[in-house]
């Protein structure tokens, strides 16, 4: 989603395949009509859609008429009034989203990685019955999100499994911190698999005979983890947690589904979008789309250009570092 | 040179899209004129998902008797919220798919403004043997823009073996009797660590219905008849107050902030609730429980006699932008008369919008609460019937819970209500 509007710029100029130089003023041609279906797809899929959220972002919701008691057929034009409104009026409200965004991507997206790198590791394993182990990690991930909103639904109610097992009484679906904790837990549940089956792939390619180098070489288990494995699996992992945190960011059916819709302890930037969206004000909707598609955005951007996640460039600079460590 | 002119074509073909996508979304000048209901044919009737199974048998018996206007069954999901949405997108993009659409009772005002729904003409329908508050939610400025077809009320279950054991007579018909009448009964030892009281408080449309109740049981308004909010009241101070004052010394159990309808149903059967308000779907469920014979219903207490339910049920309209609205016209008749509804009651247990149907000694031996029912529906207080119905719930829900929570008295929750929903009907 967030890589797409970089790649689309590409066919308004007509000449940047001939210009990469070596290539054949044919071959760039040829290289066009290619590219051209995908750019064709994205076109229509992404960069329109985006376009016609931005211009939708720029008008109001439909008026009623006072005398008539119907409601007009056009939206008004409201320039930036949508966005005005955001960061005046309903601010406070937008600011607590944006936190609580912010905040779940942080919090979900660290005890992921963490937690989903020893999956990885155990998973990496070989040892008996590694087959049932590797299918049981995986199955949260199997699990569709508004299903495991409802399961945790059942596990967080009142006389739930949660409580029975904390000899507490909690409401965990009330205001409060208890409903982040019980967002964050099923979230971690859920995807941390994810990001352990990515870094599993990552380990798969990691050659046997580094490690008994390094074995030879006198380096504890501590110290290859440190220095051969993380090093290794760092293009992975990187990939894994950006996709991770895009999804985080724009997290929306499990606190809606699990501790329910206007909860403040747990309202989403999406959530806000889809709180306009169902009260017929497209417009507003679209402005809350278009500020959650711009931070995607940035923290994407961010993640490229400051962690160097390789995501263009193929694993090229992922073999380079390998063929260092053989050496 | 012909890969340059393919490349260019691509480009173009791409940007043509998005200039007729562009264009073609801007359309829509809406109808104008009185709805003419002229046109005969196949049609389709949408609705929630039928869980029952008695829909399609009386779908199959109308398009037997008329060949050439078949309906077809379309069936959305469960939630009403997920059907709401289907039913506005099929408007907006102003689709013939859907004919006759099954509205949930709040519904109507929002619908009935956008001009999704047409007016329909208030003679072709049996109006005046329906309930009145019943045939109130079809209207939206006077005018008729759905027909009734099925009804629901808020009725107090309570626990006859417990109440007769402890020496109370009646069931409570204010709310100071029903605490009175808890006090008695949890004396009882079998009444130990049993509450007293229990709705739906959950933050979600439930909340709404049973804030509502509770300032209309009070003699207080949400909102009049025409939708201008009047909530700042000393009544509907009284009516909330009864909710918080009941929360905070233990009448409504603590844990009753998370209860929907199924968590209070499971309480109750249970035996940890005395009281508890609910719909009547819960009568033969807990029929099947452990308090089989042990209860009975009663209609919801208020300040000073009995109180005033809320009401749920669903009306049938027609899209605006719909084919062979002639057909559409029949077949609400059809779906709404009297018989098809006693169908629908016996089968389904789906209330009846028919007064007759609620004294019929044949379905009380069926349904005893039937007579309890409708007394709660002929006393009940539509939620309020605004355009923007969704901001006004959601407002309301906002406040009633800041206020059960305890992090506003109810003095400032009702005040910031009225600015709230004010400033929501306004837009």
């Amino acid at each position: 989603m967030t890589e797409a509007p970089a790649q689309s710029e590409a066919p308004t100029p007509a000449g940047p395949p001939v210009r990469r130089g070596r290539a054949s003023a044919g071959a760039g041609r040829l290289a066009a009509l290619l590219v051209s279906p995908t750019l064709l797809v994205l076109t229509v899929v992404v960069l329109y859609p985006t376009l016609m959220a931005l211009k939708e972002s720029l008008y109001g919701a439909k008026g009623l008429d006072p005398a008539t008691g119907f409601i007009s057929d056009t939206e008004p034009f409201v320039g930036l009034g949508n966005y005005a409104e955001i960061f005046g009026d309903a601010g406070a409200r937008f600011w607590n989203a944006f936190w609580n965004t912010t905040f779940f991507t942080v919090v979900t997206v660290g005890l992921e990685t963490v937690i989903g790198v020893a999956m990885a590791l155990i998973m990496h394993k070989a040892f008996k019955g590694r087959g049932l182990v590797r299918a049981g990690i995986l199955v949260p991930w199997a699990v569709p999100t508004a299903i495991s909103g409802l399961l945790w639904r059942w596990i967080f109610n009142s006389d739930g499994v949660a409580n029975a097992l904390l000899g507490q009484q909690i409401l965990w679906t009330t205001e409060g911190v208890h409903a982040k904790v019980a967002v964050i837990v099923a979230e971690v549940w859920k995807t941390a698999p994810f990001i352990g089956l990515l870094v599993l792939a990552g380990l798969q390619v990691i050659p046997t005979e580094v490690y008994e180098a390094a074995r030879m070489d006198g380096a504890r288990a501590a110290r290859r983890f440190w220095h051969i494995t993380l090093p290794l699996v760092k293009p992975a992992l990187l990939v894994a947690v950006l996709f991770r945190c895009m999804d985080a960011l724009r997290m929306f059916d499990l606190p809606y589904i699990l501790v329910g819709a206007q909860k403040h302890s747990v309202e989403t930037l999406s959530m806000l979008a889809q709180n306009e969206a169902s009260n017929v004000r497209f417009g507003p909707a679209s402005a809350y789309a278009v500020i959650l598609f711009l931070y995607v955005f940035l923290i994407a951007l961010a993640f490229v250009r400051l962690l160097g996640a390789d995501l263009v460039g193929g694993g090229r600079a992922g073999r380079r570092r390998r063929t260092e460590v053989t050496a | 040179m012909t890969t340059r002119t393919t490349s260019r074509a691509a480009v173009i073909t791409a940007a043509g899209l998005l200039l007729t996508a562009c264009g073609s979304s801007d359309g829509g000048s809406g109808q104008a004129g009185p709805p003419s209901f002229e046109g005969r044919g196949p049609i389709t009737y949408v609705a929630g998902k039928d869980t029952t199974g008695t829909v399609q048998p009386m779908l199959d018996r109308w398009n037997a008797a008329h060949p050439k206007e078949k309906v077809t069954f379309i069936q959305l999901p469960t939630d009403a919220d997920a059907q709401r949405q289907q039913m506005i997108q099929n408007a907006e993009t102003k689709s013939d798919a859907y004919t006759v659409l099954s509205l949930d009772v709040v519904w109507t005002s929002e619908f009935a403004a956008h001009r999704w729904i047409d007016r329909l003409p208030d003679k072709r329908f049996p109006l005046g043997k329906m309930l009145k508050p019943v045939v109130e939610t079809a209207r939206y400025r006077g005018g008729l823009y759905a027909v009734p077809a099925s009804s629901d009320g808020g009725m107090l279950y309570y626990r006859t073996d417990l109440l007769k054991k402890a020496g109370v007579a009646a069931p409570p018909r204010t709310w100071d009797e029903m605490t009175a009448a808890c006090a008695e009964v949890r004396k009882l030892p079998e009444a130990k660590g049993m509450s007293c009281y229990a709705g739906q408080f959950q933050k979600y449309e439930g909340l709404t219905v049973n804030f509502a109740e509770a300032v209309n049981s009070a003699g207080g308004t949400v909102a009049d008849a025409a939708g201008k909010p009047d909530v700042d009241t000393p009544e509907a101070r009284k009516g909330l107050d009864f909710l918080v004052r009941s929360f905070r010394d233990g009448t409504i159990p603590k844990k009753a902030i998370t209860y929907q309808e199924e968590d209070g149903r499971q309480a109750f059967q249970s035996g940890k609730v005395l009281f508890l308000r609910n719909w009547p779907y819960v009568y033969s469920l807990a029929q099947k429980s452990g308090v089989k014979g042990k209860f009975a219903v009663a209609p919801l207490p208020g300040l000073n006699g009995p109180g005033s339910s809320s009401l749920g049920g669903h009306n049938m309209a027609v899209s605006t932008t719909a084919k062979n609205k002639a057909t559409a016209l029949d077949f609400i008749e059809f779906m709404t008369n009297e018989k098809n509804t006693r169908t629908l009651l016996e089968d389904a247990s789906v209330a009846p919008p028919y007064a007759a149907l609620y004294d019929d000694r044949q379905l009380i031996g069926q349904y005893p609460y039937l007579p309890v029912l409708k007394e709660s529906i002929v006393r009940a207080v539509p939620r309020p019937r605004v355009v923007p119905y969704g901001d006004v719930t959601a407002a309301v829900q906002q406040e009633a819970y800041a206020a059960l929570n305890g992090d506003k008295n109810s003095a400032q929750a009702l005040r910031d209500l009225q600015k709230a929903l004010s400033k929501a009907v306004a837009r």
